[in-house]
């Protein structure tokens, strides 16, 4: 039957203590204090510890993490410690612990740093991040570039995968967001233009707004929580496997053969997703013009063809592209910056999603002040 | 006493019964029955690509057998009830072929990991605990480091230290030894013999080093690819004088021929 752990400490003749380990030395139980060893030092006249082996000792690591401490205690106070009383097999495993020494300089110590530091460290990493950030640009443009030279490597079946994931695959969540988007902006929009029975300029309404930004920002935030968010994951899983070092040393640039890809792609399909986003919007906006204001097919149409002019429909475009480029940027960046651990895959993507919705605002305000400069 | 000693009791612990395994259609390994013993350490050869590893998955429970069964000591692991399953996984302790370390846990936190989950030792037991295992394996010191901060002949030691950190009754080991020096893996021979020695552990390891399946198996099987099925088993060093099978003449002498003696 197993018992507590036991200790029964006593003097023996002249200056040793004898320290008698029976009962059940094994996980779960609760371990005797070695600081009661401790107090028998205190004095100083005992020069020799022996430890034996008492009744009914049954034990496991936990028994040797007790005679680790005994044995620490011991050298602490510079007295001398004899097992040779103990179960073979555990004097053998401390053997076998203490076979390979502590390597110098492995252990580290954490040391718990001052709020200013923090603050400092973080301004520093700031700017590393900023130059990596710009580091990654400048690779990217020197790997544009070469591709239009038509020096770079381009895989082609990687292009067409990742030109299939991210336009065929993400229509249906494009479709439900813009048609509900569409509907809610002429929803909106009808409640106040029906006061002064203007019902009419709904469809103008829905028809600028979506072509002219929403349906390219609708499109880029689809985009970023979808394609940008699986870039980094799949890249931040090929940094962790070392799969990109593996490319690297093949002489295969990453740049060319995993970035380019995926940024053209992006690039490629986000305008041909933001017409068909514009198109579902405006049959949002449609179903409450019939729906609600009473409004017929035909007139909605034409309205829609009177106020959209086609350079709102290039400055959406030119809105989705850039997008696309961002978002394929933010995505890859985050990817290739990702440390080697499973969780730097999650804060890489993230971090990719974050970044992209983020630049797709700021960038939205540049093109819009752009826009109203030139006066377009 | 010593290695024959514990060996030699035959009290089966694992015994596996005509067990097939395939992924899918495609089969693996077909029939094959054998027993561990309390006590032995049981080496699983075979060429690379037999399936070695994944019959270590089968024995763990980790995937269903296509046919035939795993008995731990005569329960029937898929058979048996969730708690009757976690109470034998609970019992063994398994180190993966890669480590399988937890990437974004430190060495310390990875061993101490299934002490928190299954111990209510104190933290400063833990501790105490983490630091013997690690200095078991030869780590001393390398509590804080991340495993991608590590070479891969330390993760794997690492994930050994993980693996026996409840002091399982049955520890399983995927190449053990592979990516260490010859004197990290012989200080690695003598701690599993250690292990079996002093904690009474039943170990099964798969390797490809001759040396220590001779050092330290007493039981054994070998796959082959080819045949689809095990076609010797027993104490290594008898298959070694007394196997007539070529293939497995040929693995246990590394190809070298040697005349009769
Ligand atoms: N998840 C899987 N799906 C399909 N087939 C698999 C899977 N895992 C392994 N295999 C196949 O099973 C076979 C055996 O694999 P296993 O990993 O068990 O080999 P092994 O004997 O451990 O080899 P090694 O000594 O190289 O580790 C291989 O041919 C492999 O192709
Ligand atoms: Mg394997």
């Amino acid at each position: 039957m197993p018992t507590e752990p036991r200790l029964e400490i006593s003097r023996t003749d002249g200056d040793s203590l004898l320290v008698l380990l029976s009962g059940n030395w094994r996980m779960g139980s609760r371990l005797p204090s070695s600081e009661e060893i401790r107090r028998h030092l205190q004095d100083g006249s005992v020069r020799r510890i022996i430890l034996k082996e008492g009744a009914e000792l049954e034990w496991d690591s936990v028994l040797l993490t007790f005679l680790n401490r005994v044995a620490a205690t011991c050298s602490e106070q510079g007295v001398a410690i004899s097992t040779e009383n103990l179960p073979d097999g555990a004097r053998r495993l401390l053997a076998l612990a203490s076979a390979v020494p502590e390597r110098k300089g492995a252990r580290r110590s954490a040391a718990k740093e001052g709020f200013l530091y923090l603050i400092g460290d973080n301004v520093l990493q700031f700017r590393q991040a900023a130059g990596e950030m710009l580091d990654f640009i400048g690779e990217v443009s020197i790997a544009v570039g070469r591709l239009i030279r038509g020096q770079a490597r381009f895989p082609r079946t990687e292009f067409m995968t990742v030109l299939q994931q991210c336009g065929a695959d993400t229509l249906p969540v494009v479709s439900l967001i813009s048609l509900l988007v569409g509907l809610i902006l002429a929803f909106v929009g009808a409640v106040q233009l029906r006061v002064f029975g203007a019902q009419i300029y709904v469809a103008s309404l829905v028809g600028i707004a979506i072509v002219r930004v929403m349906g390219a920002i609708m499109t880029g935030i689809i985009v970023a929580g979808r394609t940008g968010a699986a870039f980094a994951a799949e890249l931040g899983t090929m940094q962790v496997n070392e799969e990109i070092d593996a490319l690297q040393t093949m002489g295969i640039p990453p740049m060319e053969f995993l970035v380019l890809p995926r940024m053209l792609a992006l690039a490629l399909m986000m305008p041909l997703l933001c017409l068909y986003a514009d198109l579902m919007g405006i049959l949002g906006g449609l179903l409450v013009g019939i729906g609600m204001l009473n409004l017929n097919t035909l007139e909605y149409f034409n309205m829609t063809r009177e106020s959209v002019t086609l350079t709102n429909v290039w400055i959406g475009l030119v809105h989705s592209a850039v997008f696309g480029v961002l978002v394929a940027l933010a995505g890859c960046l985050r990817g290739i910056q990702c440390g080697r651990s499973a969780s730097a895959v999650g804060n890489a993507t993230t971090s990719a999603v974050v970044t992209g919705i983020v630049s797709i605002i700021v960038a939205t305000a540049i093109i819009t002040i752009i826009c109203d400069a030139l006066g377009i | 006493m010593g290695a024959q000693g514990i060996g030699n009791n035959r009290e089966p612990v694992i015994a596996v019964a005509d067990l097939t395994m395939a992924y899918g259609s495609f089969v693996l390994q077909r029939d094959l029955t054998f027993t561990v013993n309390r006590g032995d350490i049981f080496i699983i050869m075979g060429g690379s690509g037999c399936g070695k590893s994944t019959l270590l998955r089968h024995m763990v429970g980790l995937k269903e057998p296509a046919r035939g069964r795993v008995l731990y000591e005569g329960v029937d692991f898929w058979e048996a009830d969730p708690a009757q399953r976690d109470a034998i996984m609970r019992r063994i302790g398994i180190l993966y072929q890669s480590g399988a370390l937890f990437s974004s846990m430190t060495l310390g936190q990875n061993v101490a990991l299934p002490l928190r989950e299954y111990t209510d030792q104190s933290e400063e037991e833990i501790q105490e605990l983490v630091s013997l295992k690690l200095a078991l394996v030869g780590l001393a010191g390398f509590e804080d480091y991340y495993p991608s901060e590590i070479s891969g002949g330390m993760k794997k030691r690492a994930g050994l230290a993980r693996a026996m950190a409840l002091d399982p009754d049955v520890l399983f080991f995927d190449e053990p030894s592979a990516g260490l020096d010859p004197i990290s893996a012989k200080l690695l021979d003598d701690l599993i013999l250690e292990l079996r020695e002093s904690l009474g552990a039943t170990i099964v390891v798969v390797t490809h080093e001759l040396a220590s399946i001779f050092a330290i198996g007493n039981n054994s099987v070998f796959l082959d690819a080819d045949a689809k099925t095990m076609i010797a088993s027993g104490d290594p060093k008898v298959l070694l004088a007394e196997c007539k099978d070529p293939t497995v003449h040929r693995f246990l002498t590394r190809g070298v021929e040697k005349a009769a003696p």
